[in-house]
């Protein structure tokens, strides 16, 4: 589901259609050339760095509408629009993301950035690294999602753009709101983390954890240095075989499979694919390996189970101690991997402050990548929260005070 | 949780407007069961005050959203938990009293989150609905009290009676009480619990030292 087969695209959001941003393209930053390389949170240093992003819209004079987007795990800096006529999908967001939708391109300057350690056109364990003219492989530091925000900083610094109108993302999206709102205060006038959590607990973790072994323990791995040569492909399709089931809720999976089978109508008691969750699972997997690297995967799925803004600043609640946006916080009522339990550990937290916070657990049959399908809801939420801050943002501008 | 006189076209909603007048410019507010945020909306445009709100409904919170009022999606226990002691200065419960699992539990958590609370319900007293039952011998059905016994939302229906006794056994002040007709009419506090349709109670915690043992009210 999610990326992988997102819902029919409606006849507004095909290209030239009213409600997409149309033809983009994805545009790099490069910074921290040698010698001035960025220090990481694990002690290394890394540089030079690139940056993938897409902007949507117009920057207004007074740069008081920038809206960024960050995108989960598996996601690219494509959030909307198309890259060519040939494209047989939009950018991933594209749902949301155009002209008359939830996040407006006609009000709205939207930038979607890809992270680093990834592999979508941004630095990480594939790029070839300068000093050695190989691919990093395992000698790629170890990055976080405080990382990530800190290299983005360096894109809104180059942008323009002194503080954010709002900025949302979902899942590990989330993960870099929090990080936002929380380490730049005075760049953020607002933040919606959608499906997310303040800290990995211990059972998603776990799912990391039997996904990386998946990987480690390919033969074609061989300590990361497969690039040139066979693909971990089986241990990595593997790793997100497991992981998708994490993004479902027993009831969709149900209702989308049941025990039904796959290209046979009675069981064929032997070991070949009969169900067709199996069939099901098996191309979703076969299909992430063809878009995706199996070194970033560990990066990344490692930069995830690190995070913990609670452990950082002491509590979750000192965490939140200096924030100045305002949130919108948005929990599935289906998800169990980000269950909405934690969404209000972010609510208390942000309440424990003053912060101004609306709390909505949506209402859905479709587990943690609800977010990624058509839902009224949450884009009715998206809209009204985003048109508020806009209002409270320049009328504080106009009176000289700043919002909220 | 429902409340059918949400619905009503503004005009009519001479409650909200005597709730609005008991709170001062500037003052914290939280509004339980708030709807789709009309009445804290007013506050926060009308009388700069800081309102949030808390109701189960995704369909109104979402109204809430595009007002533009902070609001939390759930129950309300759980959503007054989120806040300090004395954080606002007012805790406003309008007709929904009736339909809380447990009104001694709310009441009390409002006054801990909340200095003053005001709280408006419909008054099971009034003669009409007296009337219905003991003449009709059936359940009553009125404006303020519209549903059906299968299909109802209130579970703790009470009277103006029952709601003073029940300040007097919680040390409950009270510093103003306003009654209505059924028709949202202003009316006065005699013979109330026979002629009121809605009550609008503000309390809070009596101060032993000052007010000595509770009179009640």
């Amino acid at each position: 589901m999610s990326i992988d087969d997102a819902a029919a695209i409606s006849e507004g959001s095909r290209l030239g259609g009213a409600r997409s941003v149309g033809l983009v393209e994805t545009q790099f930053l490069t910074f921290a050339e040698p010698p001035e390389r960025m220090e990481l949170e694990c002690g290394s240093k890394l540089g030079p760095i690139t940056l993938a992003y897409e902007t949507y819209g117009r920057l207004t004079p007074e740069r008081d509408n920038a809206v960024l987007i960050l995108h989960a795990l598996s996601g690219d800096a494509h959030a909307a629009g198309w890259h060519s006529a040939d494209d047989k999908k939009p950018g991933w967001w594209d749902l949301y993301i155009g002209p008359g939708k939830a996040i407006d391109t006609t009000r709205y300057f939207v930038v979607c950035s890809n992270i680093i350690g990834g592999c979508k056109g941004s630095t990480g364990p594939s790029s070839i690294d300068p000093a050695t003219g190989k691919p990093y492989g395992l000698s790629f530091p170890m990055v976080t999602v405080g990382d990530m925000v800190r290299a983005q900083r360096r894109l809104a610094d180059r942008l323009g753009i002194e503080r954010w109108l709002s900025m949302t993302g979902g899942s590990m999206g989330g993960f870099q709101v929090l990080e936002w709102a929380v380490r730049y205060p005075d760049r953020v006038a607002s933040a919606i983390p959608v499906a997310t959590s303040a800290r990995l607990g211990a059972q998603a973790i776990a799912f990391d954890e039997v996904g990386r072994q998946a990987i480690l323990t390919d033969p074609n791995w061989g300590g990361g240095d497969y690039y040139g040569g066979p693909a971990p492909t089986a241990g990595f399709a593997l790793a997100r075989m497991i992981a998708h089931i994490t993004y479902l809720s027993d009831e969709q999976m149900h209702a989308k499979f049941g025990r039904r089978l796959q290209d046979r109508d009675r069981l064929a008691y032997d070991f070949r694919t009969e169900f067709q969750v199996e069939s099901y699972l098996k191309y979703q997997g076969d299909a992430f390996v063809r878009r995706f690297d199996a070194n970033s995967y560990l990066y990344l799925s490692k930069a995830t189970d690190y995070f913990d803004l609670s452990e950082r600043y002491g509590s979750l609640v000192q965490a939140f101690e200096k924030v100045e946006a305002e949130f919108l916080v948005v929990s599935i009522s289906s998800d169990w991997l980000f269950p909405t339990a934690e969404s209000k550990c972010i609510v208390q937290a942000a309440k424990a402050n003053g912060v101004p916070t609306t709390f909505v657990e949506l209402q859905s049959p479709y587990g943690h990548d609800a977010f990624f399908l058509p839902n009224e809801q949450l884009s009715a939420a998206i809209a009204g929260f985003l048109e508020n801050v806009e209002r409270r943002v320049r009328k504080a501008a106009a009176g000289g005070g700043r919002s909220p | 949780m429902t409340d059918p006189a949400r619905d009503r076209p503004a005009k009519l909603r001479l409650d909200y407007e005597l709730i609005e007048s008991l709170i001062p410019d500037g003052a914290k507010v939280l509004d339980l069961g708030c709807g789709d945020g009309r009445l804290l909306d007013d506050l926060i445009r009308r009388k700069g005050c800081l309102g949030r709100g808390i109701d189960v409904d995704e369909k109104a919170v979402l109204e809430c959203v595009k007002r533009g009022v902070p609001v939390y999606h759930g129950r309300m226990l759980e959503g007054m938990g989120f806040y300090p002691d004395g954080y606002f200065d007012v805790a406003i419960l309008s007709q929904t009293l009736q339909q809380t699992a447990g009104p001694p539990a709310v009441i009390r958590e409002m006054l801990r989150v909340a200095g003053r609370a005001i709280i408006s319900f419909p008054n099971f007293g009034h003669w009409r609905v007296r009337l219905q039952l003991l003449l009709g011998g059936r359940m009553p059905r009125t404006n303020a009290l519209p549903y059906d016994w299968f299909d109802t939302p209130n579970v703790h229906l009470c009277s103006i009676k029952d709601f003073r006794e029940f300040c007097r056994r919680e040390n409950l002040c009270k510093t103003h009480e306003i009654y209505l007709t059924p028709a949202y009419r202003r009316t006065g506090a005699w013979f109330a619990n026979w002629r009121a349709g809605l009550a609008i109670f503000q309390i809070r915690r009596c101060d032993t030292q000052k007010d000595g043992v509770s009179e009640g009210i």
